[in-house]
């Protein structure tokens, strides 16, 4: 596979053991969320979140107030949680599908999956519950918009395979030209709903595709997180046949494997959790390519470290974006796709120019 | 054992592969020979089970392989490529640990397997190399030693009630040095004693062939051109099916014969035919 190179990172007999690693990123995450949780416009000093989540679980501390108290479980935890979930499901969706295209390069947004999801959803919002035929069910937008994000980003999927399979074989080559097609045929229909919305499904639209976890609250992340973690669960449990394909279709299948079984539910899978995602914040670009990439240089390629090491990077990498989105410009809140997308950009080329040098394959 | 009867395989309306027929039998090694694109790799390839016969049947201890799930079918038959995928930068070691990680064994004793099967393929030394770094024979080595531990760990799975293991070769030697050749037949033969397995490998080298392999199969056009104990193979068959003359000499320790090719038209054609060619 001409395309499907990788940079080699860590020699294997330095890399590092799982468990530290894991343990290392743990301790990023959490100071992440716990900068999270203190910093925004009302300001709540590290030192008080601390002693007030130290009372909360019986230790010695002391509360906040009642107002303090709302801003940090009613505002700011559901955003942190949303980041961090975002992040887990766009980094472990990214690394499974660069092992079934077998290419570094693979990525939700780039295969047309996350546009699929865009596409769909700027359908809903330009029709609204009630141009859906639906004012009757009680669904409300936040509930309906993972749905049929889910079931955009499914679509793409659908097509992305019907366009790549010749001979009951997808060759990661052609799947990733059927997501140029598919890219490119979502953003035409995403700017067809942009040209027919009226003004306020227009706004609503271009600040969503912006990517942002802003005005995240419980009732309306609820249905997207439910979905966003049985995705991540079943893709967790995937790590050792991700191993197996991506040695190849034809050693998958000696080693035990029906690659073309596993390659389908694991791209439902991503299109699941992806759909969910962008239902609730939007474009994210980015995240799916460079953590994994930058997780394998330092672990190696086996699935079961590369996945769950890539769950914790992300996670943090999105929770402080989003803090950083927020407090870069207070009281604005930049989105948060936007500022990933000036920072991902650079970090993806130069990624990219330095696979010259070291590739092998 | 794995027992091929009357297979066809056609693509496309080609047939690569054209009712061949052949059993592989405990302890004895077979050649398959044939020139290029006289179907050997397609026989393989059937007879691993990554394709599927159009005509005929292949069958495992009496059953049919389409119904053998890929997963238990990995128990019993391993196939080593002409072909090594290297994607990413698995390591080696990482790479045969794929193989042997559902066996149902400490880790202790699959890192032994591990360990073990590389010292046979002489690859011990190639354990923390990345895949991708890999030159040509060594990936050859490495793609053996994966073989050998998939199948040690397949055989922890199984209740006796089964024959042994199926290893297929397909041009293993393809980018060895000839020291390595010699090794890597060696240890294939060592393995059938040690397992009572069988295997089959595709050769060009006519003088291995008739070092280490027990029976012959020649193809030619995907069909049968001629089978029988390597020992007995006539000169004549394999000029006939390599358009190319081939001498034979009896080899220095009475083992095998010795091969070699000159370059020239086969010795029986006319002259008349040969100018033509």
């Amino acid at each position: 596979m001409s395309i499907g190179m990788s940079i080699v990172g860590v020699p294997p007999a330095r890399r590092p053991r799982l468990g530290p690693a894991l343990g290392l990123l743990g301790v990023a995450l959490t100071a992440a969320v716990l900068i999270a949780l203190s910093t925004g416009s009302i300001a709540l000093p590290l030192d008080r979140v601390l002693s007030h989540l130290a009372q909360a679980i019986g230790l010695p501390g002391e509360p906040l107030g009642a107002r303090d108290a709302a801003v940090l479980y009613t505002l700011r935890l559901p955003r942190i949680v949303l980041a961090a979930a975002v992040g887990v499901t766009l980094g472990v969706a990214g690394a499974s599908l660069q092992a079934i295209f077998r290419n570094p390069l693979a990525d939700p947004g780039l295969v047309g999956v996350s546009s699929g999801a865009a596409f769909a959803g700027s359908v809903t919002m330009m029709l609204g519950v009630a141009g859906l035929g639906l004012s009757r069910s009680g669904l409300s937008l936040s509930t309906l918009l993972p749905v049929t994000a889910f079931l955009g980003a499914l679509a793409a999927t659908i097509l992305i395979l019907a366009l790549a399979r010749r001979d009951g074989r997808c060759s990661a080559t052609d799947m990733l030209l059927a997501g140029i097609a598919v890219n490119a045929l979502g953003g035409a229909g995403i700017g067809l709903c942009s040209y027919l919305g009226d003004d306020q499904a227009l706004r609503q639209m271009t600040f969503w595709m912006m990517g942002g976890f802003g005005g995240a609250g419980w009732t309306q992340i609820g249905p997207a997180l439910v979905l966003m973690l049985a995705a991540i669960a079943g893709l967790l449990a995937n790590a050792r046949r991700l191993d197996l394909y991506a040695l190849g279709e034809r050693d998958a299948f000696l080693l035990g494997l029906e690659p073309h079984r596993f390659a389908v539910r694991t791209v439902l899978l991503v299109a699941l959790g992806v759909g969910a995602a962008v239902a609730v914040s939007g474009l994210i670009g980015f995240v799916g390519l460079v953590v994994p990439h930058m997780i394998r240089l330092w672990l190696g390629p086996v699935h079961r470290r590369l996945l769950p090491a890539t769950a914790l990077a992300a996670a943090t990498l999105l929770v402080l974006a989003d803090t950083t989105a927020r407090s870069i410009a207070a009281p604005a809140d930049v989105p948060v796709g936007l500022l990933l997308g000036a920072v991902g950009a650079p970090v993806f080329l130069w990624l990219l120019r330095a696979r010259g040098g070291r590739s092998f394959g | 054992m794995l027992q091929a009867d009357q297979v066809s395989f056609a693509v496309a309306g080609r047939r690569l592969v054209d009712g061949v027929t052949v059993h592989l039998v405990p302890g004895r090694l077979l050649a398959i020979l044939g020139p290029n694109g006289a179907g050997k790799s397609t026989l393989l390839a059937l007879l691993s089970g990554e394709r599927r016969p159009t005509g005929g049947a292949i069958r495992l201890d009496g059953r049919d392989l389409r119904e053998l799930p890929p997963r238990l079918l990995a128990r019993r038959r391993a196939l080593v490529g002409q072909h090594p995928a290297a994607g990413f930068a698995f390591s080696v070691e990482e790479a045969i640990t794929l193989a042997v990680e559902t066996a149902p064994c400490s880790a202790a004793d699959r890192r032994r397997l591990i360990a073990d099967s590389l010292h046979a393929a002489d690859a011990a030394d190639l354990r923390d190399r990345l895949l991708p770094q890999l030159s040509g024979g060594e990936s050859q080595r490495v793609a053996f030693a994966r073989a050998l531990a998939q199948l040690a760990a397949g055989a922890l799975h199984r209740d006796g009630a089964d024959g042994g293991p199926c290893l297929l070769l397909d041009e293993p030697t393809a980018s060895l040095d000839p020291a390595h050749q010699h090794h890597l037949l060696r240890a294939a033969r060592t393995w059938m004693e040690r397992t009572g397995g069988a295997c089959a490998v595709v050769l060009h080298d006519m003088t291995l062939a008739a070092r280490y392999c027990d029976d012959a199969l020649v193809l030619a056009d995907g069909r049968e051109a001629w089978s029988g104990p390597m020992s007995a193979l006539p000169v004549p068959v394999l000029e006939r099916v390599f358009a190319t003359r081939f001498v034979r000499m009896p080899a220095p320790d009475g083992q095998g014969a010795v091969f070699a090719t000159t370059g020239q038209p086969p010795s029986g054609l006319d002259s008349q035919f040969a100018t033509d060619y």
